[in-house]
């Protein structure tokens, strides 16, 4: 344990600590803002120098560790008067037009401008100097040079959470900036949209493209039917944006509030999770049955799940070799909206042509996959409008709803009902639980054989957990699985996506299924989701998703009665005809720059 | 008084039977080595004057599988080329001076980190390293050294970046702690030192600790090689005594009319007349990593300090903020200020500025900028304004 004392109180702490986190432990904040908790230790900004009695120069907080016997100022003159001028000199650089900003009110930056009370500018304004570009190619991402302070956050995250490497620092001096390969847009570069460093941007130099105009434009035209869904991880996450505490359920609320918006149908995306699982679970097991009995070498395996739109440009990018081992499902969302615009118009007698189809997301490569030139089955724009689980609270504080004192409601139907299993899809190894559960009862006629169904070894936030099952006492005409032991690898974050396709292709990986989502921790971690973010966030977001799963009245896809219905009555069998047409699709390699 | 006129001194380039040096060292025990290059009081000569006998001993004292010595040859440092000078012309004593280092921490890998614009020094470094590797091989000492090209950029010499740029990134400084000693190339403990330090150590193991100590004051012991640039009728490369004043410097170099000399380039500060006598050129007084620069009164002290902010502005890695803009605000603060659309009352925001720029920098560099800044505009504010 280290000695030192901060700001004359003495406080004790384990030798590694920052001076930042000791300070915190006396209840000191230190402003910050190249500092995250997701990423290493930059000590770029200097916002958070401090004084060390007897040091020549200031130290930064985040980045030195406490020493013994060490005095600390946290706010003395010298230092107040470093942290004013460091402000000042971002300010300088910085178009700090809060007032037309996306980030206006939610920004580091500003807070911190707010903190210092800066005024009247000190320094000349830089502003008209530097040749800044708004990058808006994206489907999915803003970049705004205009708006960035340099801290790296976002080249950190996509290097070190995302192993990408989409971004980087690029010239020196005065020209400095965060940058593409050659700087090109976003969009032609090898960023898979994820939106991880948009979460992380403590500025509005990183933010998502919003669509919510054209949605409010949708709602208010009295011709449009506009249906929405939700995607399971924005249950757990919108409470945050309106108020609420990490790890609270607003499921109900969230209905409601949607209702009051001027949705025509609210509807849930688990329900096309749920209807995933019939298809990617059929989708496995047909082709161990290819590889096992018809010995056929043209079908790949193992696969991998598909539902992450951000994972698939990866691939695409990075491993193309391996696009055949992907399941050719959709993912949920865009299950949804090929659905939306045939069964559910012909259900509800309605013209394809009038439904506006809008996805409430957590995620910002959602907005990418809905523009991918394929996603287009109905014979319409599958998804018209993908808005984050951000942009939706700023909806419902543009319509003054009072979301914390709103009734809970409930979902319409169809394509609203769903189950305890569609809820996990939200948190990483969530596709492959629910898959199991399934799966495995499908062949063996038994439940699978874990408490309460709830299968713990692929749940976590271990970036790569593996799993297997024993498949035993199979069904007659599952006998070929008799005695296999399916094996499963789980990973979350591109970083430790990269890592499970390098081992496969190095031959390490001895699997059957594989599931990856681009996002740490899941959509519940979706670039998509309220900031700020860290683990632990993201560990009570998790907890909320699978109390909501025990909470469901079915926990098993194949047990939701609209699933049942819509093979049916509309669908026929999973993998089936009109299911190639509607819910299946195909990948492309894609350039690696 | 022992230093009336400027000392000429000859160590730095007497030639030297490094064969014969090195198999006394090679007798010695680790820390004996250390401890002789501790007494003889050598300060580094690359800017940052800390003692190398102590990095030695701090590097030799961490245990690791892997330690690395390293040449900083970068010179960047505008008006500087003495480590040129050196190398060409005694590139054995520079490789010598690794050997001697990697026997005292116990390295088996030596780099020679080469400023890109003198590849052209190539062909005769491998000559030179051909022999060495002989040499080396004689004695059984396991210890090769391989050249490495700079990447251009004036950062890339500060050590920590230059550690990045050898792993194939972006020359970006490091957060200290942890110091190279401890964490250095490739996390490893490395021992950096400039080809000048590393050649003075061979001259201390050949002739002892005394020799070299009997030279130069308390603070600053031996000599030190310098660039002599600017408008002086003897511009070039001299070893001379440290302790001198700038006055006999002047005395010695100038052109009669002298009216500054910019003592350490860029980073370092600006000396005015009135201030010759009584500043010693030296760690007690201005330290210098070789460069001195002279002006006489035909030369725009505005210019002088415009040049220099042009030169960090461009040169700053840039990934700080108080090295970043406020190399910038610097250099367009002055030149408002001479334009007249700022009243001369800004440039004591400005010399607030460079302050913070000194003790917020995350580097040497921009900690260093404050420097030029403050000493020419504090002492020639006439010229800057008008
Ligand atoms: C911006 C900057 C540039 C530097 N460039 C050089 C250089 O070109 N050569 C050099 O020897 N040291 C340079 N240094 C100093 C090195 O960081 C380091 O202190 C030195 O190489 C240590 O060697 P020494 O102890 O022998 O002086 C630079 C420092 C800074 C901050
Ligand atoms: S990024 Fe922040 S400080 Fe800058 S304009 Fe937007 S809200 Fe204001
Ligand atoms: S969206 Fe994801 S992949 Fe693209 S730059 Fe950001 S972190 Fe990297
Ligand atoms: S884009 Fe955002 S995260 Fe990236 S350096 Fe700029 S301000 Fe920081
Ligand atoms: S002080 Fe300048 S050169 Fe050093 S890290 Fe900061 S920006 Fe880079
Ligand atoms: S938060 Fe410490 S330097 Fe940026």
């Amino acid at each position: 344990m280290i000695n030192l004392s901060i700001n004359g109180l003495l406080v004790e702490v384990p030798e590694g600590t920052t001076i930042l986190e000791a300070a915190k432990k006396l209840n000191f904040r230190i402003p910050t803002l190249c500092n995250h908790d997701d990423l290493c230790v930059a000590g770029n900004c200097r916002v958070c120098v401090i004084e060390q009695l007897g040091a020549r120069t200031l130290t930064a907080a985040c980045a030195t560790p406490v020493s013994e016997g060490m005095q600390i100022l946290t706010n003395s003159l010298k230092v107040r008067a470093a942290r004013k001028h460091i402000i000042e000199l971002l300010l300088s650089e910085h178009n700090a037009d809060c007032t037309k900003c996306y980030k206006n009110g939610k920004c580091e930056l500003q807070n911190l401008a707010n903190e210092f009370s800066v005024g009247d500018h000190l320094f000349l304004d830089l502003i008209d100097l530097k040749d800044y570009t708004i990058d808006k190619f994206s489907p999915s991402i803003q970049k705004d040079d205009s708006k960035c302070i340099r801290c790296q956050r976002c080249v950190r995250t996509c290097e070190e959470l995302q192993g990408v490497n989409a971004l980087t620092v690029a010239y020196k001096g005065e020209h400095q900036k965060i940058s593409t390969f050659e700087d090109l847009s976003m969009a032609e570069v090898i960023c898979t949209s994820c939106g991880q460093c948009v979460n992380r941007c403590p500025t509005g130099a990183l933010t998502e493209r919003t669509y919510l105009d054209e949605v409010w434009d949708a709602i208010l035209d009295p011709e449009k039917h506009v249906v929405v869904q939700t995607a399971p991880a924005v249950r757990v996450g919108l409470g945050e944006e309106l108020g609420l505490d990490a790890g609270n359920r607003v499921t109900g609320k969230m209905v409601a509030a949607l209702k009051r918006l001027g949705f025509n149908s609210v509807l849930d995306t688990d329900f096309s999770a749920d209807l995933t699982i019939m298809e990617e679970g059929t989708e496995l097991l047909m082709r161990l049955k290819k590889v096992l009995v018809d010995k056929d070498e043209s079908v790949a395996l193992p696969m991998t799940t598909s539902c992450s739109p951000g994972w698939v440009k990866f691939i695409e990018h990075a491993f193309p070799e391996y696009l055949p081992n992907v399941s050719t499902c959709k993912s949920p969302q865009q299950m949804f909206g090929a659905l939306a615009k045939t069964y559910f118009a012909k259900v509800r007698n309605l013209d394809p042509k009038n439904i506006v189809s809008v996805s409430i997301m957590p995620c910002t490569a959602k907005k990418y996959e809905a523009n991918r030139p394929e996603m287009r089955s109905s014979g319409f724009k599958d998804v018209d409008f993908v808005l984050t689980t951000r942009e939706l609270s700023r909806m419902i504080r543009q319509a003054g709803i009072n979301f914390n004192k709103l009734e809970e409601d409930k979902y319409d139907s169809i394509m609203g009902v769903s189950t305890g299993a569609g809820v996990i899809f939200g948190a990483t190894g969530g596709v492959m639980e629910a898959a199991l559960r399934t799966a495995y009862e499908l062949v063996t006629g038994r439940e699978v054989p874990f408490e309460n169904l709830n299968i713990e070894p692929v749940r976590g936030m271990e970036g790569v957990r593996k799993a297997s099952i024993m498949i035993e006492d199979c069904k007659p005409e599952w006998k070929f699985l008799e005695g296999v032991e399916l094996k499963c690898v789980v990973a979350h974050g591109l970083v430790n996506a990269r890592k499970v396709m390098q081992d496969l292709k190095d031959g390490k990986l001895d699997v059957h299924f594989i599931e990856i989502m681009a996002c740490p921790g899941g959509c519940l971690g979706g670039g998509g989701q309220p900031i700020p973010t860290n683990e632990e966030i993201r560990r009570k977001r998790a907890e909320a998703i699978y109390e909501e799963d025990m909470s469901m009245e079915y926990r098993k896809s194949h047990e939701n009665p609209e699933i049942v219905a819509i093979y049916r009555d509309f669908l026929g069998e999973p993998l089936g005809h009109k299911s190639h047409q509607l819910l299946h699709t195909h990948y492309k390699e894609r350039d690696r720059y | 008084m022992k230093n009336t006129h400027v000392k000429r001194v000859d160590l730095i380039f007497e030639r030297t039977e490094c064969k014969e040096v090195f198999a006394k060292v090679i007798t010695m025990k680790p820390d004996d080595i250390c401890q002789e290059i501790l007494e003889s009081g050598l300060k580094g000569r690359g800017g940052a004057g800390f003692p190398t006998g102590l990095k030695w001993r701090f590097t030799a004292l961490e245990e690791s599988d892997e330690k690395y010595v390293i040449c900083n040859a970068d010179e960047g440092e505008p008006g500087t080329f003495k480590d040129r000078q050196i190398l060409d012309e005694v590139p054995e004593k520079v490789f010598c001076g690794m050997a001697i280092a990697s026997r005292a921490i116990g390295a088996r890998t030596g780099i020679v980190y080469l400023r890109g614009e003198y590849k052209f020094l190539l062909p005769k470094l491998n000559k030179a390293l051909d022999e060495f590797h002989k040499l080396m091989k004689e004695f059984k000492h396991d210890f090769e050294v391989r050249i490495r090209l700079g990447s251009g950029a004036y950062i890339c010499g500060e050590e920590s970046a230059l550690f990045e740029s050898i792993e194939g990134k972006r020359g970006e400084p490091r957060n200290k702690p942890p110091y190279p000693t401890t964490s250095g190339l490739f996390s490893k403990p490395t021992l950096i030192n400039n080809v000048e330090t590393l050649d003075y150590c061979v001259m201390i193991m050949k002739y002892g600790a005394q020799h070299f100590q009997e030279l130069g004051t308390k603070d600053s012991r031996g000599s030190k090689v310098f660039s002599v640039s600017g408008d002086t009728p003897r511009a070039g490369i001299y070893e001379l005594e440290l302790g001198m004043t700038v006055a006999q410097f002047v005395a010695e170099f100038g052109d009669g009319d002298t009216k500054a000399v910019q003592v350490g380039g860029a980073s370092g500060f600006c000396v005015p007349r009135k201030r010759f006598d009584e500043t010693i050129i030296g760690f007690e007084g201005v330290p210098t990593g070789g460069s001195m620069k002279l002006f006489n009164s035909s030369r725009s002290m505005y210019n002088v300090l415009h040049n220099y902010l042009e030169f960090f502005t461009e040169e700053s890695c840039g990934q700080c903020t108080p090295c970043r803009v406020g190399c910038q605000q610097l250099l367009k603060g002055v030149e408002a200020v001479k334009k007249g659309e700022k009243t001369s009352k800004y440039l004591d925001e400005l010399l607030k500025l460079s302050r913070t720029m000194k003790i917020a920098s995350k580097c040497g560099l921009g900690q260093s900028v404050g420097n030029a800044f403050s000493s020419i505009v504090e002492n020639f504010k006439e010229e800057i304004i008008y």
